[in-house]
């Protein structure tokens, strides 16, 4: 990735390597589910199916942003699930069906979203606890306090003209056919990410991820550029909670498992777990692969007892992939120090591939039975 | 040369989780209509002398006093209960595996109501009850410290699952007190008796045989599942499964946690695939989200089968389509009560208590609509606690006691 000269056949050149490279295989991954699904079924190439499909992951890229800054700062986030339930709950429970009440509803969610941001935050770089215990200590307790609010029932849908976010979109459009509008929120904020990282505050995130006493050193505020990092991700999950209201509705299961496919797509986007390596784009490009691969057993037809360990497999595989051909490429040209970018991955681990899926965990049979 | 071991190593790590999935990754051996892996469900859940049993119990009528079904009986084998005569006001002690989902927190509101009414009678002093949380462990210790400390005078126990249960519902017999176990059973029949409505077959048989009445032979049919392995639930799909492929229907099921975003998802996964006739739930949970997903596609309605939960209801009123309320009657979270005020005053009661149920037909939609204005999304139809002296606020506010 570090040509010098490019010519036509050159770059071609490159962007094969790149393919293969565990920065690219995600995108590699992507691209074969994509074509394997459209071998399967030819309507999915139809730009208004491609279109719902985008929708459909929408609210989990968004999530994988989210965790991308925060593992990339070093941390993890995994109160995210809890938080969109949460979230979910509160827009069911609070709108109810008056339209008029859309927007403070939706003040007070991005208001509690940054609340959980900070709480995780400080008690992770103030009070220094590992983060991995404070977001589940978060996630069981936003769990728990969304059990008791609804005693681990659905509630009510909120008003349509709320749930149009997530639901809707703009009809026929030319070529497109149909935008929803969760795509074009999900393309502002790939692109806001994209730039946010190029920042200086961004940088300074992948900083105190990579080594975070250096950054200290170079004047970087290590607890606030963590705090914040956890705020983006609580804001994401927010994001992601008021799309899914409106996509799917209210259920305590809406949200379940979702931090777990978030760390899974972003290690399959090659981002480095304990920080200073990765890529926002291709995070991105994970959760889209994640979903792909669902959507890719559904055309397939797989028994549905079998689903979520081919997933898993597949995940473990892919993941395995880029962790043994980049341990290749790093002993092969092992004196290069990092890349400008500073993006590549030197170790991968997979992180609970089984999860990938939000899966039943039998609270929530309808029936007694 | 060591440069291939960590290679190695991983292709042997995705070989063996492939091989421990037990499965592969070959679409074809998973083509519809196949014999191979569909039987080992079956065989595991179906059933065909209780298939039989519960197809014949739904069209039996049910004996007991008129307009009070949570009273009614099919196919009762009496029993006496004179041993138990006792007077004055009896402390009751409740086991509850949860209230974490909508039906049973609609009949834990009804049983409460009955509750009140029973304590104002002086039939019943207090109702201790213990919620397990979904957990065998927590029933388990739950009834153990009925039996040491409760100071009970009759149990009442809704199991969680049906074999861990069974030791300690044993336990509890060994007392000599009235055990009364409702909903799911236990493999024992050591209690004085076992409420339940006819059953997972009986769901399956009508939900079933509805579609096939509305369909043609080579339909598709999405079957929408919560989970796998809770009895009652593999029961409806083993008897819907079996009905389904007598009749020619290609149905596909799928598992959903009743997450509404897998349910959308897998619905516009199917409609992408090709049209999609029926809709089976095994539970009413999210069948809202999968007629939106119709509504999304911009397609017919298919013809579908929900719960008696009120979101469905009013959902399949307002679109108009092919529908069928399927019930597992929720009213008998008011018998056992029921059930404790007789074996005290030593009358007669059927040791297997096997309550009505029957579906909501798109003739008695309107009706059960009607009868339910203004209860919340999470109400069941089904309730019947319209006679009791909280009806109807006491379930329009849904607090959970």
């Amino acid at each position: 990735m570090s040509s010098i000269a490019p010519t036509a056949g050159r770059r071609i050149g490159d962007v094969a390597l790149t393919l293969i490279s565990p920065r690219g295989a995600v995108f590699l991954l992507l691209a074969l589910l994509l074509v394997a699904i459209a071998v399967l079924n030819p309507n999915f190439t139809e730009p208004g199916q491609f279109m719902r499909f985008i929708q459909r992951v929408a609210p989990i890229a968004i999530v994988a942003i989210g965790q991308y800054f925060v593992i990339v700062s070093g941390e993890f986030d995994l109160s995210m699930g809890s938080l969109i339930t949460a979230q979910v709950v509160i827009a069911g429970n609070l709108i109810g069906q008056d339209d008029s009440r859309s927007v403070p509803v939706l003040l007070l969610m991005l208001g509690f979203g940054v609340l959980v941001g900070i709480a995780n935050g400080l008690l992770t770089t103030l009070l220094k606890v590992p983060s991995f215990i404070v977001t589940l200590g978060m996630m069981l307790a936003l769990r728990g306090g969304v059990l008791f609010w609804t005693g681990g029932a659905a509630t009510g849908n909120p008003a349509d003209g709320f749930r149009q976010i997530g639901r809707g979109g703009i009809q026929d459009v030319p070529v497109l056919d149909y935008i929803p509008y969760s795509v074009i929120i999900l393309a502002v904020l790939i692109a806001a990410a994209v730039w946010f990282a190029k920042r200086p505050f961004g940088r300074s995130i992948i900083a105190v991820g990579d080594n975070a006493v250096t950054a200290r050193y170079a004047g970087v505020r290590v607890w606030w550029v963590k705090t914040a990092a956890f705020i983006i991700s609580s804001l994401s999950a927010t994001v992601a909670g008021v799309l899914l209201v409106g996509y799917a509705g209210v259920h305590p299961s809406v949200g379940l498992g979702y931090e777990f496919t978030a760390i899974t797509a972003v290690v399959l986007g090659g981002v480095v777990l304990g920080g200073g390596r990765g890529w926002v784009v291709a995070a991105v490009a994970g959760a889209f692969a994640l979903e792909a691969l669902f959507t890719l057993l559904n055309f397939a037809d797989v028994p549905s007892t079998m689903r979520t360990s081919i997933q898993g497999a597949i995940i473990i595989a892919a993941v395995a992939y880029s962790a043994v051909t980049f341990g290749r490429r790093r002993r092969e040209r092992a004196p290069q120090t990092s890349p400008g970018t500073g993006k590549e991955p030197d170790r991968i681990e997979p992180v609970s591939p089984a999860s990938a899926r939000p899966t039943p965990d039998g609270t929530h049979t309808s029936n007694g039975g | 040369m060591r440069r291939s071991i960590p290679a190695a190593a991983a292709m042997f790590g995705v070989a063996a989780a492939l091989v421990l999935t037990g499965c592969t990754t070959d679409p074809s051996v998973t083509e519809p209509g196949d014999g191979e892996e569909t039987p080992a469900e079956e065989v595991e859940w179906f059933d065909q002398a209780l298939f039989d049993e519960q197809m014949a119990q739904m069209e039996t009528t049910p004996e007991g006093p008129d307009g009070q079904p949570y009273l009614q009986y099919i196919d009762p084998e009496m029993i006496d209960t004179s041993a138990y005569v006792s007077e004055g006001a009896k402390k009751g002690c409740f086991a509850n595996a949860s209230i974490g989902n909508p039906w049973r927190q609609t009949g834990w509101i009804t049983m409460n109501e009955q509750l009140k009414v029973l304590q104002e009678q002086g039939v019943i002093s207090e109702l201790e009850t213990r919620d397990a949380q979904d957990s065998d462990d927590t029933q388990i210790a739950d009834i153990d410290y009925f039996i040491e400390e409760g100071n009970c005078d009759f149990f009442i126990i809704s199991p969680n699952s049906t074999a861990a249960m069974t030791p300690a519902v044993e336990r509890a017999c060994d007392t000599g007190k009235p055990v009364i176990v409702f909903d799911r059973g236990v493999q024992t029949d050591c209690y004085t008796t076992f409420i339940h409505p006819i059953g997972g077959f009986a769901w399956g048989i009508a939900s079933a045989n509805f579609l096939i009445d509305n369909l043609e032979e080579g339909d598709k049919v999405v079957a929408l599942r919560i989970l796998p392995g809770v009895d009652v639930l593999e029961q409806r799909w083993a008897a819907a499964e079996r009905l389904f492929d007598e009749a020619g229907i290609d149905a596909v099921d799928y598992f959903t946690g009743a997450d509404p975003a897998e349910i959308k998802s897998i619905i516009s996964d199917e409609l992408a695939k090709g049209d999609v006739a029926g809709v089976w739930m095994d539970a009413g949970d999210g069948a809202v989200a999968a007629i939106e997903a119709f509504e999304d596609a911009g397609v017919d309605y298919p013809v579908m089968t929900g719960e008696d939960e009120l979101s469905f209801l009013r959902k399949w009123d307002e679109t108009g389509l092919t529908g069928l309320g399927t019930v597992y009657s929720n009213f008998q979270w008011r018998t056992p009560l029921l059930a404790a005020q007789k074996i005290f005053a030593g009358e007669e009661i059927p040791k297997e208590w096997v309550l009505p149920q029957a579906p909501i037909t798109s003739d008695e939609l309107s009706e059960a609509l009607a009868a339910n204005e203004g209860m919340p999304d999470g109400h069941y139809a089904r309730f019947g606690g319209e006679d009791l002296p909280g009806y109807p606020t006491i379930w329009q506010e849904r607090q959970i006691p």
